[in-house]
């Protein structure tokens, strides 16, 4: 089964991957489809000729060395590198069969669909309800009882409602380091998009932060598509169902998490994991 | 070794003095000022009109004339300035045409005031057909603060974190609605204080408005923005040099130029004063 | 399925698109317009100053001695005399300034422990804030009359008044651009300068302020701008006689207070008000070029640095 876009570009269900092997969750439909992609800074390529398919419902997990080009990969499917001066790509990455680099699509309405949570918890400096509200408001939603009750949904969803419930109309700057990651993850939850990208969430927390977004991270899977950079391995082991292994600015390997951490078909991959270099 | 030490101290000497000179001539002026011109403040030299050909009574009208010009000047220069700084560092891209307006910014900040005083003569009072009055005055003035305005609003926008900005794109905000809601609010406190630092910079200025509104003598208040206006800084230039008995009204010449001084540090203070309170507003 | 509510939504995002485009153009004619005021001031200053030259030659405009617009026989426009006179006024408050800019700048940037700094630095701020009307008042009632005491003058209204006014206006320019400068050097060059040896005073004038000096020269030139096109401290302190100056100790009279003093008694469009729009013309060139130099100068530096 195949389906034609109407850019002419035909997506496989079952499209070729490195390893040859896209085995289990097949029922799942191919929600993120990269195809040669090239990402420039300037004269210097960043990213070069990665391919890859993500599914739906699933946690794919990025790793690599620092400046490897995983931060830039993640931030290419909500094009928030277009922020960015002198950038250039070159390629398709298409989100349900739509090329997110068509002229034709409103990069807004992107972004409404795939929500991101950035490296440092980067809460406005607002209430907490209004943090959450934030993304709806922007939207046109002004009806008061629906923002209240999608803010307490958005909340409960990242699991802070409970911490957070008596004190909404307090700065988010009072939250600790880990609750104001959450607070972000609710923020994106709240415009209801269908892939999250997470990048490094977890990086600036205490073990215990950590374990309750990783906590989070397998409870959202349920409804969203994850991609999520990491640089801690044993972090991806613990929550990503696909792991991609990126070094400068190559796709070096993408299978099943547990491939990749155990049987990797790649030299240069069981020497990371191994932890001989990086 | 130790005539390394004595030329490094006589050296720091030399920069010490060189220092020194430089706060002494601020003293100077201060105490000046402060002494000679606080004799002449009362209560009705600040609220009343000048009697007897100007040697006799208050300021009133300059100071009111004064405080309306920068009125003027502020409701120009502020939107204006504001709009060119949310271009320059929002949307403008690298190019050929934002550093010809980066170009044109550092130069117009170098233009003589006497020069903004002509163009305005033929812009406004002329061309316009604004006369000589308030409104031309303070359009000159505002013209001349734009560049003061646009660099210290650029200043408050380079304060606000980029994530403010991307993590307001990432949630589906378009880049006008990030910037209205998340990036004007946490600036606007630093903007104004940047400009409310250049308008009181407007406000003793006296070039400018020579020929485009100031008057020599009103025993009046203006009635309207189209009327002539008495202004404090051209009131001390005419009080200075101007009048038949200069020794004789040196008295309120000083008391002006105290007035004037005070009013522009009190502007100054208004402004740290309105940062602080507007950032503890914007942190409810 | 994305696709579904992109088409969904393509209606609202087409009126959103153009009023995002119509934001962006809005600012943008917000940027544009110092543009257009430039060019404007330029425009209007050659428009209304061309009318002077019907009847005034341009050779003897710019080298002319003789500066009499209200002659009963045959008015003269000739510039030179304010010409000197500017540059004058300009080199004497140099001459006093930079030294006394730059070593205060030196001594900020390397010497000064942070509270003096802390101190020292909104006393400049203060300096800067003074109106030129003030300053112009106490080069009156209070330089005036020690310059006419020490050096026997009638009444201290002269070239050395104007320089030292325009000194303390041009201090401030000076001192806070020249300490950027040398702030910003590399600590880099400071280390291996006293690594070698040197005394914290040899690295200061041997190797900080040759590696700032471009920097320096930029925030002369600044200071120079502010100084030519100085209108009031001139008009009031010099004495303001348009004759050619003889010496420090005489009155002089500059561009701007010929300006300042002639224009509020011209009638409108005669050729006398044209040619002192032909003044403020060649003094809006004078400082353009200064400040271009300047600028020139501070962005290659900044470039260099980087």
């Amino acid at each position: 089964m195949s389906v034609l876009t109407k850019h002419g570009i035909k997506m496989e269900q079952k499209p070729l991957n490195h390893t040859g092997k896209m085995a289990d969750n097949k029922n799942s439909n191919i929600k993120i489809f990269i195809k040669n992609f090239n990402f420039y800074y300037g004269a210097s390529q960043a990213l070069k000729n990665i391919s890859l398919d993500i599914r739906e419902n699933t946690v794919v997990g990025i790793i690599g060395p620092s400046g490897c080009g995983k931060s830039t990969f993640l931030r290419c499917f909500n094009r928030m590198n277009d922020t960015i001066v002198g950038v250039r790509y070159q390629g398709d990455i298409l989100i349900d069969g739509n090329n997110i680099f068509d002229k034709e699509l409103d990069i807004v309405d992107l972004r409404r669909n795939v929500g991101m949570v950035f490296q440092k918890s980067n809460p406005f400096p607002k209430s907490i309800f209004e943090n959450v509200a934030y993304g709806l408001r922007v939207n046109g939603i002004k009806d008061k009882e629906y923002l209240t009750h999608k803010v307490e949904k958005s909340l409960k969803d990242a699991a802070l409602w409970d911490e957070v419930k008596d004190r909404l109309a307090n700065s988010a700057f009072d939250l600790s380091g880990g609750q104001q990651q959450r607070l972000c993850i609710a923020r994106a939850l709240a415009v209801e998009p269908e892939i999250l990208l997470l990048d490094e969430p977890a990086s600036a927390l205490d073990p215990i932060a950590t374990a309750k977004v990783e906590e989070l991270i397998h409870e959202l899977k349920k409804k969203y598509t994850i991609v999520i950079v990491t640089h801690n391995m044993q972090q991806a082991a613990r929550i990503s169902d696909y792991t991609a292994f990126f070094m400068m600015g190559e796709l070096i390997e993408y299978d099943i998490t547990s491939k990749i951490f155990t049987k990797p078909s790649k030299k240069t991959t069981e020497d990371y994991i191994t932890g001989r270099f990086g | 070794m130790k005539n390394r030490k004595a030329e490094q101290f006589l050296g720091f000497l030399i920069l010490r003095a060189c220092v020194f000179f430089v706060i002494a001539a601020l003293l100077i002026i201060l105490i000046d000022i402060f002494t000679k011109g606080a004799g002449s403040i009362n209560w009705e030299f600040l609220s009343a009109m000048p009697k007897k050909g100007m040697t006799e009574g208050g300021i009133f009208p300059a100071i009111v004339g004064t405080f309306l010009v920068t009125l003027i000047t502020a409701i120009l220069s502020i939107p204006l300035g504001m709009g060119c700084a949310i271009y320059l560092h929002e949307y403008a891209k690298k190019g050929k045409i934002t550093r010809l307006i980066r170009m044109s910014i550092r130069n117009l900040s170098g233009v003589p005031s006497i020069v903004y005083g002509l163009f305005g003569v033929v812009l406004f009072v002329q061309l316009l057909k604004l006369n000589t009055s308030i409104l031309s005055a303070g359009l000159t003035l505002g013209l001349m603060t734009l560049p003061w305005t646009i660099t210290a609003s650029e200043e408050a926008l380079k304060n606000v974190p980029k994530a403010y900005r991307d993590g307001a794109l990432a949630l589906g905000a378009t880049k006008w609605q990030s910037i209205r809601t998340n990036v004007l609010p946490y600036s606007i406190p630093g903007m104004l204080t940047g400009t409310i630092l250049g308008l009181s910079r407007a406000a003793g200025e006296t070039a400018p408005i020579l020929f485009t509104g100031a008057a020599f003598y009103l025993p009046f208040l203006p009635r309207s923005l189209s009327d002539q206006f008495m202004a404090l800084p051209y009131h001390l230039y005419v009080m200075a040099t101007q009048h038949h008995a200069i020794e004789k009204v040196r008295p309120i010449a000083y008391g002006t130029a105290l007035v004037l001084i005070v009013l522009i540090f009190c502007m100054n203070l208004f402004a740290i004063i309105t940062r602080y309170k507007l950032r503890k507003v914007r942190l409810k | 399925m994305l696709s579904l509510s992109l088409k969904y939504r393509k209606k609202t995002w087409i009126s959103r698109r153009l009023k995002e485009k119509l934001i962006h153009g809005f600012f943008f004619f917000n940027g544009i317009i110092s543009v257009i005021i430039l060019l404007g001031i330029f425009a209007l200053l050659i428009f209304t100053a061309i009318p002077a030259f019907r009847e005034v030659n341009l050779k003897e405009f710019l080298f002319g001695i003789q500066w009499n617009p209200t002659a009963y026989v045959k008015n003269s426009y000739g510039i030179l005399p304010m010409l000197v006179s500017t540059f004058m006024v300009t080199l004497g408050a140099l001459f006093i300034a930079i030294p006394l800019g730059v070593g205060t700048a030196a001594y900020l940037s390397d010497v000064a422990s942070p509270r003096v700094r802390e101190i020292t630095k909104p006393i400049i701020e203060i300096l800067a804030g003074i109106p030129s009307v003030v300053i112009g008042f106490l080069g009156i009632v209070l330089v005036g009359p020690i310059i006419a005491k020490i050096f026997g003058t009638h009444n201290g209204l002269n070239a050395l008044n104007g320089s030292i006014l325009l000194a303390v206006m041009a201090l401030p320019t000076i001192i806070s651009i020249s300490e950027d400068t040398l702030t910003n050097i590399p600590d880099s060059y400071n280390q291996a300068s006293l690594a070698l040896g040197a005394t914290k005073w040899q690295t200061i004038i041997k190797v900080k302020i040759p590696a700032g000096l471009s920097g320096i020269i930029a925030a002369c030139m600044l200071g120079m701008g502010r100084a030519i096109g100085e209108t009031m401290t001139v008009l009031m302190a010099t004495g303001c006689a348009p004759a050619m100056p003889e010496s420090f100790l005489g009155p002089v009279r500059t561009l701007t207070s010929s300006i300042a003093i002639e224009l509020g008694e011209v009638a409108y469009n005669t050729t006398h008000y044209y040619a002192l729009f032909a003044l403020g013309l060649v003094l809006f060139i004078i400082t353009f070029l200064v400040n271009l130099t300047s600028d020139i100068i501070l962005h290659k530096y900044e470039k260099v640095n980087r």
